[in-house]
């Protein structure tokens, strides 16, 4: 299974290459294709939107743009996808960041016309803050440009210096012309000067097991199982899901926050044992020995544990009008451990189109993202969110609106 | 579970684990939670995978079933002997009841149907019993609305969607924090497809109830849909009664949920049908989605699942 995140609006051909890959693998239906057809001839269009199979909302319709994430579904015979269609439009960050927070892949186009714009720069940028593994530049509208490969060259080099500035581990690029399938689903024998693969045998082969960390065992415990039934009464089960490393029966573990050692008695999935369990699977833990653990707690190995930390460096995406500003008072949510957290510094702001830091800046506003010292009123156990997503993510919530109001990636904490 | 040398998760044990960690998050954080069952193949699977994210303890919360009072009989005996096995506690909350009790109206003539009543038996149940998170079936493959909502969907105190002002979701962290009055709906099975569903039913040989498998019919056809006739449907003069080996894709009132001609008759034959179909499973058997294009948008808006 693939997750990967699409963002941009109509004019660069996101919604024509979504709509071009699910008629391609037949993963959309002739009443959806109907439905879309009817409304385009209702309203006047002069081509059939393909934009409205995937802006589902009255407003995105009425008004022709795409607010929320969509989320799309298509499987070739090698993989399944899931498509997170995100809007573009700078005021939408927010909803690009969700995207892109579960991602395996971005998909940022550019208009072989127009070259590399503000938006794409962004779309690239917010991909590699929340450390999405690959990411992939198509150059559209390649039929616009006679499939010269002199267009395609340029956008390329433009982008590969730009990356330079970026953390990208996996970049690749592919002509292709979203409209007329060239390089969609197979390679073009319009673009003989390009020898890579075509954008789907590109997500039907990307390998996306070697970005999970299968090296640092982290479990946060989510649920204690302690059954109230005669015929389990001494069961205790610690149940959650692995957010890094293999964990084996038999390996010696470490409890945080109380420091305790044990070992695993037994991994289960559903009363079935396995002999060896990694992440994301969801399973239960029994340990041999009778320590004190409650959800919030985390299980790692005795030599490698998360570090347990009360200051926190992150970078923040802010998502509410109400801005972030020193010595608020928040909720923070991290793993399965739930605290509060008081704002001890902005130390900048970002200008997600120049990466230019502002130091000076006092408050983040809605969509800006910026780096934050944040203490938490008790101890959170933690990575980096470059070495573990799960670990080093969060959010954090207003206390008296309950709104999701920001999330965070841990740059250090101690 | 399966696993290769690499570590990787097949797709199905890829869902189930998503699957199961939302489930353990709201019986974690929510104290009064349940699980919304209509004998569906969706609500199937759904309390499969509460049987095996709390094992070998008891689900920890409660079954609801919203009776139409319009079903397939093979639905109620199916769910009543589940719930038996899994020694959950069920709670059913009547549309009859509603409207006898004059606090909902039927709807008259040739298109009604009680699937608009649900909503509001759904919130008297809410309200009675005080739940603050509700598990439904919905999958994001559904239904383009369905497609934007959140795996926890935030409903304010009358029940209601909010499409344009969402939380936002990020990672698998899920906000679940509510003012009294408000609830959640968790969606468990947003990123399966109904393709998933059957092959997990496949995998952990689930039982069905009859009507999804091919089977001899009177039915009706009715703006392209074929509904099976009975006593809670008024055919119109014109619509004339035929036999024809169907199945169904969906279980749903009775009233509003078409058949599809098929024959299919095992899980392994629904898949490869399920597999190569054309059409969409809402699209070839809810009349309730076809009143408008934004039909389903305006009902979860409402309060609907």
């Amino acid at each position: 299974m693939l997750r990967f995140a699409t963002a941009g609006s109509v004019d660069d051909g996101k919604s024509t290459l979504i709509g071009r890959l699910l008629l391609d693998t037949k993963a959309l239906f002739e009443d959806q294709l109907e439905a879309v057809e009817r409304t385009s001839r209702e309203r006047g269009d002069d081509y059939t939107d393909l934009a409205l199979l995937t802006d589902g909302l009255r407003a995105e319709r009425e008004q022709g743009i795409t607010i929320d994430v969509a989320y799309r579904y298509f499987a070739t015979p090698r993989r399944k996808f899931v498509i997170a269609d995100t809007p573009g439009h700078i005021q939408y960050t927010r909803n690009m960041v969700t995207g892109a927070s579960t991602a395996d892949l971005a998909l940022v186009l550019v208009d072989a016309r127009k070259g590399l714009v503000e938006q794409s720069r962004r779309h690239a940028f917010l991909a590699t803050l929340l450390r999405v593994p690959h990411l992939v530049l198509c150059v559209n509208k390649m039929d616009l440009v006679d499939f010269d490969p002199a267009h395609y060259e340029s956008v390329r080099q433009e982008f590969t210096a730009f990356a330079t500035k970026l953390d990208i581990s996996d970049l690749t690029f592919i002509p292709i012309s979203a409209l007329n399938g060239d390089n969609v689903v197979t390679r073009s024998e319009n673009t003989p000067w390009y020898d890579g693969p075509s954008l789907l045998h590109h997500l039907e082969n990307v390998h996306v097991a070697s970005d999970r960390n299968l090296v640092d065992v982290r479990f946060p415990v989510q649920y204690v199982i302690r059954p109230q039934s005669k015929a389990a009464r001494d069961y205790r089960g610690y149940a959650g899901q692995i957010a890094g490393g293999v964990l084996k029966p038999g390996d010696d573990v470490l409890v945080l926050p109380s420091g305790l050692t044990s070992r695993i008695a037994s991994i289960e999935i559903a009363g079935k044992e396995v002999h060896e369990a990694y992440a994301p699977m969801s399973v239960t833990l029994r340990l041999s020995d009778d320590v004190d653990i409650s959800r919030g707690d985390m299980i790692c190995r005795p030599h490698n544990a998360a570090t347990v930390a009360q200051d926190l460096q992150a970078m923040m995406c802010w998502m509410t009008d109400q801005p972030l500003k020193r010595g608020d008072r928040l909720v923070i949510k991290h793993t399965t451990r739930t605290a509060r957290v008081v704002v001890k510094e902005l130390l900048y702001r970002l200008d997600v189109n120049t990466l230019h830091r502002d130091e000076t800046a006092d408050q983040l506003g809605l969509n800006e993202i910026g780096r934050v010292g944040l203490r938490v009123t008790q101890p959170v156990f933690c990575d980096e969110y470059r070495r573990n997503r799960t670990t080093g993510g969060f959010i954090l919530i207003d206390e008296g609106t309950n709104r999701t109001v920001g999330a965070g990636m841990i740059v250090s904490a101690g | 579970m399966s696993s290769d040398v690499d570590y990787r998760l097949s797709q199905l044990d890829t869902l189930e684990a998503e699957s199961i960690h939302i489930m353990r998050e709201v019986a974690a954080e929510f104290e009064r939670p349940a699980l919304m069952f209509s004998g569906g193949k969706d609500s199937i699977v759904m309390l499969r995978l509460a049987e095996k994210a709390f094992h070998p303890a008891r689900i920890p919360f409660p079954v609801l079933h919203i009776d139409t009072g319009h079903n397939f009989p093979e639905t109620l005996e199916f769910r009543d002997r589940r719930v038996a096995e899994l020694e959950v506690r069920l709670l059913i909350a009547s549309v009859q009841e509603a409207i006898d009790a004059g606090r909902s109206v039927e709807q008259k003539g040739r298109f009604a149907s009680r699937n608009q009543l649900q909503t509001r038996s759904l919130l008297d149940a809410v309200e009675e019993h005080r739940f603050d998170a509700l598990f439904g079936g919905a999958r994001r493959d559904e239904e383009k609305a369905r497609a934007k909502e959140r795996v926890f969907s935030f409903r304010d105190e009358f029940g209601q969607w909010d499409p344009k002002n969402q939380r936002p979701e990020l990672w698998s962290l899920y906000n679940t924090r509510l003012h009294r009055g408000e609830n959640i709906r968790v969606f468990p099975l947003s990123n399966w497809t109904e393709l998933d569903v059957w092959d997990y039913i496949s995998a952990e040989q689930l039982e069905v109830p009859s009507i999804y498998f091919a089977h001899r019919r009177t039915v009706f056809e009715r703006d392209g849909i074929l509904l099976s006739d009975g006593p809670f449907v008024s055919r119109g003069e014109h619509e004339m009664l035929f036999t024809e080996t169907v199945r169904y894709r969906t279980v749903g009132d009775m009233s509003c949920t078409g058949a599809v001609v098929s024959a299919a008759s095992t899980v392994a034959e629904i898949i490869v049908e399920v597999a190569g179909a054309r059409i969409t499973e809402r699209g070839a058997t809810r009349a309730d989605d076809r009143a408008s294009e934004a039909a389903m948008e305006d009902r979860k808006k409402e309060g609907y699942f």
